[in-house]
C-alpha cells in the first residue's frame, strides 16, 4: 500500500508493459482511457513500455538541445555589444542549462539515469535539435536564434506542457515561463538591428537567410514522413503534429518578419494560401535534416568538443563538492534508478 | 565518470512568509547544503522566495495512486462539510414566518 519515493519511476520491463505480456491489453485499455480523459501519468503508474521509451527519447533529446543551445549563444557572451545585452545573454544561457537539468530529472523518473544521458550526449550517441548543429556566425545570428528559434520552441513546448506525462508537463510549464523572456529579448535585439543602420539591417537579413532552412526544419519531419506521430498523439505525448506546429509558427511569425522589413529566401516559395488559411512552402529536404541531426552538421563536431571540454573542466567542481560532503560512494541511493 | 549521479533531493519552495511550502521539483547533490545552493539557482532564481526546503528523496513515503480505496468515502460525509447544512434556507424561513405572523396580528 505504501510506496517510498513518489518521484522514482517503476522499473521498466517488470510489469507486463509490452504487447503479448499477461494483462497487457487490459492495462493498456485502462491507461488509454485515463490519458484520453486528460489525466496525468505519474512515475510509478503502469505505462506501456513504448510510452516510456518514447518519452525517454523525447525528453532526453529536449534536454540535450537545451545544453547544446547554450553553446552557440554562450560563445557570444564576451562579444556582446553592450553591458545590458551581455547580462541578458548570460541570464538566458543560465536558463537554458537549468532547463536541461529539469528535463534530465524528468526523464530520469522514467528509469534512465542522468549520468547515462549526459554520457550519451558527449559520446555523440544521443541526438539534439537540428538548429544547434549550425554556427552562430554574427551577433545577428544570436538575435535570430533568440527570437525565431525560441519562438519555435515555445510553440512546441506550450503544446507539450499539456501532455500526459506529469513530470515533463510540470518541467515545461516552468521552462515556458522563462522562455518568454528569451523570446522578448530576442525580438528586442532584432528590432534594434532591423531599425538601425543599413549595415545592421543587412546583417540581420543575412542571418535570417542562413537560418531559414534550419528554422523550417526545426519542428521535425513533415507528417508524411514522421514515423512516431500517430501513437504519440493517442497517448498525448504530443498534442499537435510537426506540420501543425510549423504552421502555427509561420502564422504567428511570418507577419512579424515582414513587419521588420525582412524577407525569407525566395527558394522556399513561401506564400499564404488565403483559401485554406495556411502557409505554402517548398518541403524541406528531410534526408538532409536526418544527416544533420546524426552529427554531420557544420558545427556538430565543435558542439560535442565544447560540451566534452566543459564537462571535463568542471570535474574539479564536482570533486570538491563531493569531498566537502565527505561521501565515499557516489549515487548509492539512485543506483537502482538506472 | 560516475561523478554526476548524486543523490536526489526534493525541493519545497515558499514564495512569501505565511504561505505553504510548495513542491517544485528536485536537484542532484552530494549533501543537503549543496542541494540548497543548487535549489536556489534552479528554483529561486526568478520568482520571489523567502525559504527553501530540501528533503532526501528516499525520506519520503507516499501512498500509491492505485490505492483509490484509501480516499474513497464509503458513506455520506456531508455532515462534516459546511455545504451539508442549510442554515441560510432555515433562517430565511424562520424570518419569513415571523413577518407573516406579525402581519396577521
Amino acid at each position: 500500500m505504501v510506496r517510498v519515493s513518489p518521484t522514482r519511476g517503476g522499473q521498466p520491463g517488470l510489469r507486463g508493459d509490452k504487447p503479448g505480456d499477461p494483462g497487457y491489453e487490459e492495462n493498456l485499455a485502462a491507461f488509454e482511457s485515463r490519458v484520453s480523459r486528460g489525466d496525468k501519468v505519474e512515475p510509478g503508474d503502469w505505462m506501456p513500455d513504448a510510452y516510456r521509451q518514447q518519452l525517454i527519447r523525447l525528453i532526453h533529446v529536449h534536454a540535450n538541445s537545451e545544453i547544446c543551445g547554450a553553446l552557440p549563444e554562450g560563445g557570444w557572451i564576451p562579444n556582446a555589444p553592450s553591458l545590458k545585452r551581455k547580462l541578458a545573454l548570460i541570464a538566458k544561457v543560465q536558463d537554458e542549462v537549468g532547463h536541461a537539468q529539469l528535463l534530465y530529472r524528468a526523464a530520469e523518473t522514467l528509469g534512465k539515469s542522468r549520468e547515462e544521458m549526459i554520457e550519451e550526449l558527449i559520446s555523440g550517441k544521443a541526438k539534439y535539435s537540428n538548429v544547434f548543429h549550425y554556427h552562430a556566425e554574427t551577433w545577428a545570428d544570436v538575435a535570430t536564434i533568440s527570437w525565431l528559434i525560441d519562438a519555435g520552441a515555445i510553440v512546441n513546448q506550450t503544446m507539450m506542457a499539456e501532455g500526459s506525462y506529469g513530470p515533463y508537463a510540470r518541467a515545461l510549464k516552468r521552462i515556458c515561463y522563462e522562455e518568454a523572456f528569451h523570446l522578448t529579448h530576442g525580438y528586442d535585439m532584432c528590432i534594434t538591428l532591423a531599425t538601425g543602420t543599413k549595415l545592421q539591417h543587412d546583417m540581420l537579413q543575412d542571418a535570417v537567410n542562413r537560418w531559414w532552412k534550419p528554422i523550417m526544419m526545426f519542428h521535425g519531419p513533415g507528417d508524411k514522413v514522421s514515423r512516431h506521430t500517430d501513437l504519440l498523439m493517442r497517448w498525448r505525448v504530443k498534442m499537435k503534429t510537426n506540420d501543425e506546429q510549423r504552421q502555427q509558427f509561420l502564422k504567428q511569425y511570418m507577419p512579424k518578419i515582414y513587419q521588420l522589413g525582412l524577407t525569407v529566401p525566395d527558394e522556399w516559395e513561401m506564400r499564404f494560401d488565403e483559401v485554406e488559411g495556411v502557409w505554402r512552402y517548398r518541403e524541406p529536404d528531410w534526408d538532409e535534416f536526418l544527416h544533420v541531426v546524426r552529427g554531420n552538421g557544420p558545427a556538430s563536431a565543435l558542439r560535442l568538443r565544447t560540451r566534452k571540454m566543459a564537462h571535463e573542466d568542471g570535474a574539479w567542481v564536482r570533486r570538491a563538492l563531493q569531498s566537502a560532503a565527505g561521501q565515499s560512494a557516489v549515487g548509492e541511493s539512485v543506483a537502482g534508478a538506472g | 565518470m560516475s561523478d554526476t549521479q548524486w543523490q536526489i533531493f526534493e525541493v519545497f519552495h515558499q514564495q512569501v512568509r505565511g504561505e505553504p511550502h510548495v513542491y517544485v521539483g528536485s536537484v542532484h547533490a552530494p549533501d543537503p547544503e549543496a542541494a540548497l545552493i543548487l535549489a536556489k539557482e534552479q528554483y529561486g532564481r526568478r520568482q520571489a522566495s523567502v525559504s527553501l526546503w530540501v528533503v532526501p528523496e528516499d525520506a519520503i513515503t507516499a501512498t500509491s495512486y492505485e490505492d483509490v480505496d484509501m480516499f474513497d468515502h464509503g458513506t455520506d460525509k456531508s455532515y462534516r462539510e459546511s455545504f451539508g447544512y442549510e442554515t441560510t434556507k432555515r433562517i430565511k424561513s424562520i424570518v419569513a414566518d415571523r413577518t407573516e405572523s406579525r402581519g396577521e396580528a
